[in-house]
């Protein structure tokens, strides 16, 4: 019901707006990842045009394409976007490049308080240098890795008494990382309804993030840290710690012995594929996609089940999630920055949660029924609390590329140790810190 | 005046011509009608390449706009040439160069051959098997990632069929055994078609009477094939040979859609490499070398296998 | 022909080339078949697993490829029916269609960009290629050749001073950024193949022309042209097949206002991962215009793909 008033109300001030103020209507760009919740922020957005009068016109790039495609449009100075929901690790660039516009007067003026979104979200999208207040984005959508699966597989009782016999335990959500994987090898090759299915899919792709995405994911619980101590660069021991190099070594025996055969290069749309035709058991992937595999008319509903990426020394999640930014080329700043403080309005992060977006506000996290609004909701408070993000730095892109080489070099063609591949990443990454006149 | 084609070109042409002529002057057409392509030219080439040049030297980075730019002479091209990593790129172009040529001459050639029968449909047939190379390699290699995937795409499929092995046992893109051979055969599916065309011309370039006056002669058919239909194709291969070479070497959209560079960076090409440097990483500067050491390379050996090439045609 | 001939291949030798030829020719188009096959999958059955050859088709792909959609709530679906057969196509996923997608523009810009930069560099090529011909110029052979060579450059190296050059001009995902690109990478071929063309004209017309009282330039516009009509319309076509098909360029100078197609097909996501049918149907829909140039082509195409190096 309470849609279909929303709907009725709009269209209603849609017509009075288009009556009114036409005087300084301007065409305003967002730009994002093209992904299931930027359809509904399309659907959010409706929303303001009736009430600003303005038209949003949207451009969304496709996550292996993303970082690529906007880094690049920052970067010519280019005007294609007024609004831009940028990855989380492009905050360091874009405030120090000068391409995001500082919000702070702005969030002042209009009586924005940063107090009113989740710590951890203001901290990993809004803030540079990191933690102080310099606020150069408001937090869109937060997001972390999780995992999803077959819960009909695992309600079945031959499948259930077959895993209890094999490892001599209850079939269930895993509580450790050493859990999820024998689960998932549990899985690999086993024949269900005629076909043959395996453990899990996981990211292992090349080109742009994924396979960092997904070893942080390892990474984090075992305890990873980027440097010795915060700011200082210095990561030898850290970066390549033993721990370090157990998660990594855990990650490449998960790839080899719990996925499906071909997912050498595979990321958000590879694993919900495999997930999709029933490949696998399992699969990890962000949160932004939970309410549309939820809804999926093959494997949602009862079929599916969602949980927070296992501990193993400690909790930890690999960050996802985006803040928006106004772009400093835009020639409509004034517009840009009405649709970030109607967005930030409560009422709207309401019904963006409600739509598919993962609100950060406090008002819609901390709202008694929030964690049964959703069977995933409950695991998303879980997994904010205890997120690390990669580096935020400006050069955060040959950071990255770094990683993935080093990476993709040891798992998928799998040359090296994962000690090699550590001490060699420090190496990479300290030559960056020295171009970058750091170290 | 200034010294430009356009001028030269107008003096060359004999006055007495050009007085016949009302209206505008030779040298002023000619000027007028090849003006606007040199200018184009240098805009869009020559100016890039000398300011590349002058890039090269340098520590820019494009992304970062109030830094500073040092000179650091030399430095960019030393630490390219000094680099393990690039010169595996460099292997595998060299490795993604010599099969795809290997394989598509080879059955370029046969198919040519075979189509040179004149069988009934043949203009037909060869318009059907000339279609992958007109299209967007971009949208090729997207496809045929999808293609080769194990579970979901039909290659493995139509390997098991034949060879009885299971499809989920294969991963033609992932493994670092058969990535670099996945990406030959998209490209040999996609320009074998062109060595077949140029060896088609090449094979009705040759005189009926040559094999009439062989066929006197009693030469066998074999040693007709030998002496006078290959040595009569080969400068026509030759060149197909030397467009197929300049354009894998500077391969990109087909490979970055189908592998990305990898697994790992078995299947970076030079060109996959020199984009990540340039648009990703951003070193401008470094990328700049790069970028002219690639240009010199195929610029060089393009010369001297023009020269042979021309040998060859003497001959 | 006489039946005695030496070099008439023997019946059987025909038989067995044409069988081989169409073999080879089949197992070419597969992938090609499977690629417009895919477009007329459901989401589901083109990542089915195993593959499917039998099918129900359905038009989703094409629905998915031209809209974007969004979820909505069962209130908002009862309270809607579907009005068109295509939104009843999107109500099974307990979607609606929120607006058009991208992919109109992609396309419109793939042409505005592909028949801008053919017509500027016909035009120009074809007074270049006039000027080459006719009037003797001096190291005319090292001129072509260095035009020639600009296309060795690797599109990436090309890329990196453009960049910097357009930046400064504001000239990054423009129209006119990427025609006056493509003109530019497609000059050579244009000057280089209707120089042929117009070399292949005799003389003689013109001169007759001159001295019926023809000026230069009505002698090229009365005379030559028309002669060469042919030439340019073939040179035409290879200019449109290169800016249609390019894909480099286009990745790295355009984001959004300008980007032509070829980027875009690739990324072309539905509800959660690549939609595999949508992608096939964009890739079906781009191909046609070229399938049916090739066609139209084929007895230009040597030369043109060879830079006129070869002339059938």
């Amino acid at each position: 019901m309470r849609s279909l008033h929303l709907a009725s109300v709009s269209a209603l001030t849609m017509a009075a707006a288009s009556l009114g103020s036409a005087a300084q209507a301007e065409d305003l760009t967002l730009c994002w990842a093209a992904w299931d919740p930027a359809n509904a922020l399309v659907e959010l957005s409706k929303e303001f045009e009736a009430q600003s009068g303005h038209t949003m016109g949207f451009e969304f790039i496709p996550w292996p394409n993303f970082a690529d495609r906007m880094l690049n449009e920052l970067n010519s100075g280019g005007k294609l976007c007024d609004l831009l929901i940028g990855d989380s690790q492009w905050i360091g660039g874009g405030a120090e490049n000068g391409h995001y516009v500082k919000l702070n007067d702005f969030f002042d003026a209009e009586g924005i308080s940063m107090d009113d979104f989740a710590e951890a979200t203001v901290y990993a999208y809004s803030t540079w240098p990191k933690g102080t207040p310099n606020y150069y984005a408001l937090p869109a959508m937060g997001d972390a890795n999780g995992w999803f699966y077959r819960k009909d597989w695992f309600e079945r009782d031959d499948i259930k008494a077959a895993f209890k016999e094999a490892k001599g335990r209850d079939l269930a959500e895993p509580k450790t990382q050493k859990e999820l994987l024998e689960i998932a090898q549990f899985f690999q090759g086993r024949e269900i309804d005629g076909n043959t299915v395996y453990g899990a899919s996981i990211f292992t792709e090349r080109g742009s993030e994924g396979i960092t995405m997904g070893v942080t994911s390892a990474l984090y619980p075992w305890g990873f840290k980027y440097e010795n101590t915060p700011g200082s660069y210095d990561m030898e021991g850290a970066v390549n710690s033993p721990e370090a190099v157990e998660a990594l070594e855990f990650y490449k025996e998960f790839y080899e012995t719990a996925t499906p055969p071909g997912y050498t290069n595979s990321y958000m749309g590879e694993s919900l594929d495999a997930f999709k035709s029933g490949q696998v058991a399992m699969a990890m992937n962000w949160f932004a996609f939970f309410p549309g595999l939820f809804a999926d008319p093959d494997v949602g509903g009862d079929k599916i089940d969602f949980f927070v990426n296992p501990p193993q020394n400690q909790e930890g999640s690999t960050l996802g999630g985006q803040g928006i930014s106004v772009v400093a080329y835009s020639d409509k700043q004034d517009a840009a920055l009405e649709y970030i403080k109607w967005f930030a309005n409560p009422d709207v992060q309401a019904k963006w949660w409600e739509l598919g977006g993962y609100s950060a506000h406090n008002s819609v996290l901390n709202d008694p029924g929030f964690k049964d609004s959703a069977p995933f909701a409950g695991d998303f408070l879980q997994a904010m609390g205890s997120v690390q993000d990669f580096w935020q730095e400006p050069a955060y892109a040959e950071l990255l590329i770094a990683m993935q080489k080093r990476l993709h070099d040891y798992i998928v063609a799998d040359q090296g140790t994962a000690k090699e591949a550590l001490d060699a990443l420090v190496e990479d990454w300290t030559e960056v810190f020295e171009d970058e006149g750091k170290l | 005046m200034p010294d430009t084609p356009a001028t030269r070109a107008a003096q060359a042409t004999p006055p007495s011509v050009a007085r016949k002529i009302k209206g505008l002057s030779d040298r002023a057409i000619a000027w007028i009608f090849v003006g606007p392509t040199i200018f184009l030219l240098l805009a869009i080439n020559i100016f890039p390449l000398i300011w590349t040049i002058r890039l090269s030297f340098t520590d820019f980075k494009a992304n970062r706009a109030g830094r500073e730019i040092k000179n650091v002479g030399l430095r960019n091209y030393e630490r390219i040439l000094t680099d393990s990593d690039i010169w595996l790129n460099m292997q595998a172009t060299a490795h993604f160069l010599f099969w795809t040529i290997f394989f598509q001459v080879l059955i370029g050639f046969t198919l040519a051959y075979l189509i040179n029968k004149k069988f009934k449909g043949n203009d037909l047939w060869t318009t059907i098997i000339v279609l992958p190379m007109m299209l967007s390699p971009a949208v090729v290699g997207n496809f045929w990632k999808f293609l080769y995937q194990p579970q979901i795409g039909l290659f493995n499929y139509v390997i098991a069929f034949f060879t009885g092995k299971d499809p989920s046992s294969f991963e033609m893109l992932g493994s670092v055994q058969l990535a670099p051979w996945s990406i030959v055969i998209v490209d040999t599916w996609m320009w074998t078609p062109f060595v077949m065309l140029i060896c088609l011309a090449g094979l009705r370039s040759i005189p009926d009477y040559i094999y009439e006056a062989a066929e006197v002669d009693r030469a066998s058919k074999l040693r007709q094939f030998f002496t006078i239909t290959i040595p009569m194709v080969l400068p026509f291969l030759m060149l197909a040979v030397l467009f197929r070479g300049i354009e894998n070497f500077k391969m990109f959209d087909l490979v970055v859609q189908l592998t990305g560079g990898g697994p790992g960076s078995t299947t970076e090409l030079t060109s996959i490499n020199l984009k990540r440097e340039a648009f990703e990483k951003w070193r401008t500067g470094y990328a700049s070398a790069y970028a002219i050491i690639l240009f010199v390379t195929v610029f060089g050996l393009a010369s001297i296998y023009v020269k042979a090439l021309n040998k060859v045609k003497e001959r | 022909m006489s039946s005695f001939s030496v070099t008439e291949p023997s019946k059987r030798s025909k038989w067995f080339a044409g069988t081989m030829v169409v073999i080879y020719a089949l197992v070419t188009m597969v992938p090609l078949a499977w690629i417009m096959l895919t477009g007329f999958k459901s989401p589901a059955d083109a990542i089915s697993y195993p593959p499917k050859v039998v099918f129900e088709p359905t038009l989703e792909g094409y629905v998915n490829l031209f809209t974007t959609r969004t979820r909505q709530t069962p209130e908002f679906l009862e309270a809607n029916p579907p009005q068109t057969w295509y939104e009843e196509i999107v109500r099974e996923y307990d979607m609606v269609i929120a607006g058009p997608s991208k992919f109109g523009e992609r396309f419109l810009n793939s042409v505005i960009i592909g028949f801008g930069s053919t017509f500027l560099s016909i035009f120009l090529g074809t007074l270049a290629a006039y000027a080459f011909s006719r009037f003797k110029i001096p190291f005319a052979d090292d001129l072509l050749f260095f035009i020639l060579s600009t296309r060795m450059m690797p599109p990436i190296a090309v890329a990196i001073p453009i960049f910097l050059m357009y930046r400064q001009l504001g000239l990054s995902d423009t129209h006119l950024g990427m025609i006056l690109l493509y003109t530019g990478v497609n000059i050579s071929l244009a000057v280089w193949l209707l120089k042929g063309f117009i070399d292949e004209i005799p003389l003689e017309y013109e001169e007759a022309a001159l001295i019926d009282g023809y000026t230069r330039f009505q002698a090229f516009y009365k005379v030559v042209l028309p002669q060469a009509a042919t030439g340019i319309a073939s040179t035409a076509i290879f200019c449109l097949i290169f800016a249609w098909n390019e894909y480099a360029f286009a990745v790295l100078l355009t984001s959004g206002t300008a980007q032509t197609a070829p980027p875009f097909i690739p990324t072309i996501i539905g509800v959660g991962g690549l939609d595999w049918p949508a992608v096939a149907a964009g890739a079906t829909i781009f191909l046609l215009p070229v399938m049916i140039f090739t066609i139209l082509l084929r007895k230009h195409l040597l030369r043109g793909i060879t830079f006129g190096a070869v002339r059938k």
